[in-house]
């Protein structure tokens, strides 16, 4: 039984209006390639941000580089403007692991020193291999460790795969 | 055709030349290149992607250029980098090539960056060294330099986009130029519609429709209706008898200046891989006018050897899909 994304992302918008309160500037928000993006991509038009959408590509900042080689979509990251002092809306589809967000914070730091980082994903699963929990979720999950999470865009749907 | 660049699974293990490479995988290295390179600013960033690998920038012939943005290249790559000046070393000692390549791989290096004043040379150290030591030429003797090309043809995609319908001269001293052989290879790959060879007779090589090239002896002909113009510079150190008369004269015949660039598609641009010889190649003023790219080549140089050192090393070209 696939899960309705929109649900999920109202109440993403909801919990970011209220999170965004705290701010005392208005944040950035950075989309993680690809997954990321689509859903910061369905967040920001609801937010009023005065800055554009920023997209964060980590192919050249992944842990595995010794193992698999270069990940196949390599791509410019687009962050046009110093993240400096600036408080951040980091997201993302799903939290697995934890390493794509140690990933895109390594990143995030070479490009400046934020005053925050917030991490929004769109669903959280069990499975962490790092200290690394997010802040706002549309969902949060138990799988197998044998489950993922699948992403159709095209339905706006999250279903829940076996491997 | 180099076959040994590729590993059993053919996959991009060493970077030798041009020659033999498919138009994916050219593609393929543009396409990285070019994604090292910030849209926002057109700063290249450092990445962690090559930490705890060693690079040895193995030079037998002097350069300042190529040495220092392989340098560059790597540093941003988090590769650990040595140069290693070779006439200062152990072959004045006496010790043979081999032997020194084993004596350096011992001290567990990854990838020896090449560069050697005979032909060949990267070729014969690559056969020479073990499994895992990837090997990237820098320029042997009047072969190839193929990261040179690259960052040309990075530089014309910047500019101009699709390869197809492009008219490219490459003026000067072709046959001593190993730009100019890998420029016409990865040129006539990526499909141009047309590669001029400019030069006087003395100093293009025979044969070179043969590489898809058209000769022309006349400069003035030779860049009408361009879109790109590359100027070589003279190679004095590899000329071993009286191919020119003089400088000057040379100039008199070959020299790029402004009125010249008239002929040339009112858009075309203007590379040379430097070292400019002004008042020799070309004019001070074309050389610093609007159209020149020289210096956006030597930056795309660090993007393109960032690209080459990462491929190579990370087990990452598929062989293109059939």
């Amino acid at each position: 039984m696939p899960i309705e994304v929109p649900a999920l992302l109202e109440h993403m918008i909801q919990a970011l209006r209220s999170k965004m309160l705290s701010f005392p500037t208005p944040p950035l928000m950075i989309g993680i390639h690809s997954g990321g993006v689509w859903v910061a991509e369905q967040l920001y038009p609801h937010l009023q941000l005065p800055d554009s959408l920023g997209k964060l590509n980590i192919a050249f900042y992944r842990d595995d580089f010794s193992q698999t080689g270069l990940h196949p979509s390599v791509g410019a990251s687009d962050l046009p403007y110093d993240l400096n002092d600036r408080h951040i809306i980091l997201v993302d589809d799903v939290l697995y692991t934890g390493r794509t967000i140690r990933a895109a914070l390594n990143e995030l730091f070479d490009y400046g020193r934020p005053a925050s980082v917030t991490l929004v994903v769109l669903a959280e699963r069990n499975g962490r291999e790092l200290p690394i929990q997010a802040d706002i979720a549309g969902i949060r999950l138990q799988l197998d460790s044998h489950q993922y999470l699948q992403l159709n865009i095209a339905a706006f749907t999250l279903s829940i795969q076996n491997r | 055709m180099n076959t040994i660049q590729f590993d059993p699974n053919g996959r991009l293990k060493h970077f030798i030349s041009i020659e033999g490479l498919k138009r994916e995988f050219l593609l393929k290295i543009l396409k990285v290149a070019q994604s090292f390179i910030s849209p926002s600013d057109n700063k290249i960033r450092k990445v962690p992607l090559l930490r705890g690998k060693t690079v040895i920038n193995l030079f037998f012939e002097p350069s300042t250029r190529t040495r220092t943005t392989f340098e560059i290249a790597a540093k941003r790559l988090s590769a650990d980098v040595i140069n290693f000046n070779i006439t200062a070393s152990s072959s004045s000692k006496g010790e043979s090539l081999t032997d020194m390549l084993h004596n350096l791989e011992a001290m567990h290096c990854d990838m020896f960056v090449v560069r050697h004043a005979s032909s060949g040379a990267a070729h014969f150290i690559a056969e020479h060294v073990s499994q895992h030591t990837h090997i990237v030429n820098a320029g042997d003797g009047c072969h190839e330099h193929p990261t040179q090309a690259m960052l040309d043809v990075l530089t014309i995609q910047q500019h101009k986009g699709d390869f197809a319908p492009l008219r490219v001269a490459i003026v000067g001293d072709i046959l001593h130029s190993r730009v100019a052989r890998s420029l016409i290879h990865a040129l006539s790959t990526l499909g141009v519609m047309e590669i001029r060879a400019v030069g006087p007779k003395t100093l293009l090589p025979q044969h070179l429709e043969k590489l898809g090239a058209h000769p022309y002896h006349n400069l003035r002909q030779g860049i009408r209706d361009v879109d790109v113009i590359v100027m070589l510079r003279l190679q004095r150190e590899r000329m071993n008898s009286a191919l020119l008369p003089s400088e000057h004269e040379y100039f008199q015949q070959y020299g790029m200046t402004q009125s010249l660039l008239e002929e040339a598609h009112p858009d075309a641009i203007i590379m040379h891989p430097g070292p400019i010889n002004r008042g020799v190649e070309m004019t001070s003023s074309v050389a610093d006018c609007p159209r020149s790219v020289i210096l956006q080549q030597v930056s795309n140089g660090i993007a393109v050897r960032m690209a080459v050192m990462a491929i190579t090393m990370g087990v990452p070209l598929s062989p293109p899909e059939a």
